[in-house]
């Protein structure tokens, strides 16, 4: 989008290599920002569980003893806030979506979700966005357990999208037929969330 | 909930005021400007000759009341790509590309009722003068107290109107805490906010108080973690992280 130019303003450069790597808009971070609505959780591991409900033929729950028991992968990808920060090669510990998936038969009727946390939040996802290893559950991040600020003991992360989409403290993903709007896309977020189509707020 | 589609528009500036030594404020006519709720956001586009473009987002520090300009309070951040060209390059009459108004959980107006204790620290201040400003200017009677942290205090921003507030309006008290080098013959708090701290401030309002929090990672959490062993229910307990990431 052409912009009226800013008086004196020349910009801060970064390699080409950096630069072709930011959604536009966004500006690279080498720490990692906290955002929150509310205060943190802290949700004892002993009552912490993971659940895929919905449109399922059988609903499934794990403890997070068994979660641990899920195979892993390890992930190095980008982060991109709608807050205009983006976070190169960061690196978790996680359980992909489609291995999740796998214990439960999806209804053909289910093509959304909405995953949902301790603490009340929300946020809505195709779930052709969750499938294909485009999504995953994470746990520990460089190499540490996750920590609270940032969605510990476990985060949703969907790296193609902002990362409000990826859900701190996440307990559950609900499959739903229709795309509902979650928290943020409530309050005037953007309904899907792309950076690279810069889906910032409602109506982008 | 219907939102409007926010589009850039090219806000003039109007007025810069220094605050402090780190912030300024800087004052925007807007075109296309519409009220907003106090504690939302505007996000700031700069444009390069050759199409370079980069966005950041700063918090509302004026009330809806004030129509047709919003005024934005910035701190300058040695090392940012923005805040620097704002403080050091802008100038009243200049353009300023802007949309907003942006976010919905983080605001408080009137309607929403009291008590009100907004909690800030450093320049995480401005969005809970917003809220401050909207009050008094609709001579609300909420009991409402702002608990702000600053390092020393050359540092404390909106300090001469906070204050005046307080003297024209006996259901209103702010109280400030140093971290560093409080003003000479201080006697209150100098101290990072704490628990203990937060209790005192927020005894008459008991367990009633709308809390909103705002400043950087450490004190968020500090506070709104406090708030939550003192068996505050979590939905009164709203929350916005502001500091120098980048900015």
């Amino acid at each position: 989008m052409a912009g009226l130019i800013s008086r004196g303003f020349l910009g801060r450069r970064r390699p080409a290599e950096v630069e072709n790597r930011l959604p536009p808009g966004q500006y690279l971070v080498t720490d990692f920002p906290v955002l929150s609505a509310g205060p943190t959780p802290h949700t004892p591991l002993d009552r912490w569980s993971f659940t895929i409900e919905g449109l399922v033929q059988s609903p499934v729950t794990w403890s997070w003893e068994e979660f641990q028991k899920l195979p892993t992968q390890t992930y190095t990808i980008d982060i991109s806030c709608v807050t205009k920060w983006t976070k190169l090669d960061t690196k978790w510990l996680a359980v992909s979506v489609d291995t999740l998936l796998q214990a439960v038969q999806v209804d053909p009727a289910g093509r959304y979700v909405m995953a949902y946390s301790d603490g009340g939040y929300t946020t809505n996802l195709p779930l052709d966005e969750m499938v294909n290893g485009q999504a995953f559950v994470a746990y520990q991040f460089d190499d540490k357990p996750l920590e609270p600020v940032h969605g510990g003991p476990a985060r949703l992360v969907v790296p193609h999208l902002y990362f409000w989409k990826s859900a701190k403290w996440i307990r559950g993903l609900r499959v739903v037929e229709r795309n509902q709007p979650g928290f943020w896309e409530s309050l005037g977020y953007h309904i899907h969330g792309d950076p690279w189509k810069e889906e910032r707020y409602s109506g982008d | 909930m219907v939102q409007p589609v926010l589009e850039w528009q090219a806000g003039r500036v109007t007025a810069i005021r220094p605050e402090t030594r780190q912030t300024k404020s800087f004052s925007f006519a807007l075109p296309k400007w519409m009220a907003h709720r106090p504690g939302q956001h505007y996000d700031v586009r700069l444009t390069a000759p050759d199409g370079y473009q980069t966005q950041r987002s700063y918090s509302i520090a004026s009330p809806p009341e004030r129509l047709g300009e919003i005024e934005l309070t910035v701190e300058r951040i040695p090392d940012g790509e923005v805040s620097p060209y704002l403080h050091d390059v802008l100038m009243p009459g200049d353009q300023l590309e802007l949309r907003g108004p942006i976010g919905g959980y983080f605001v408080w107006e009137v309607s929403l009722g009291g008590p009100l204790l907004l909690v800030g620290g450093g320049s995480g201040v401005v969005p809970l003068m917003a809220m401050l400003r909207h009050r008094a200017a609709q001579h609300s009677t909420l009991p409402a107290r702002i608990l702000y942290s600053s390092r020393s205090a050359e540092d404390v921003i909106y300090r001469d109107e906070l204050d005046g507030m307080a003297a024209a309006d006996p259901t209103f008290e702010p109280f400030y805490t140093f971290t560093r080098q409080p003003p000479a013959g201080w006697t209150g708090y100098r101290r990072r906010i704490d628990a203990t701290m937060l209790a005192e401030v927020m005894r008459p309002f008991d367990r009633r108080a709308r809390v909103y929090v705002c400043g950087p990672t450490l004190l968020v959490e500090a506070v709104a973690n406090a708030l939550v062993q003192m068996e505050l229910p979590i939905e009164q307990i709203r929350t916005e992280r502001f500091g120098p990431t980048g900015a």
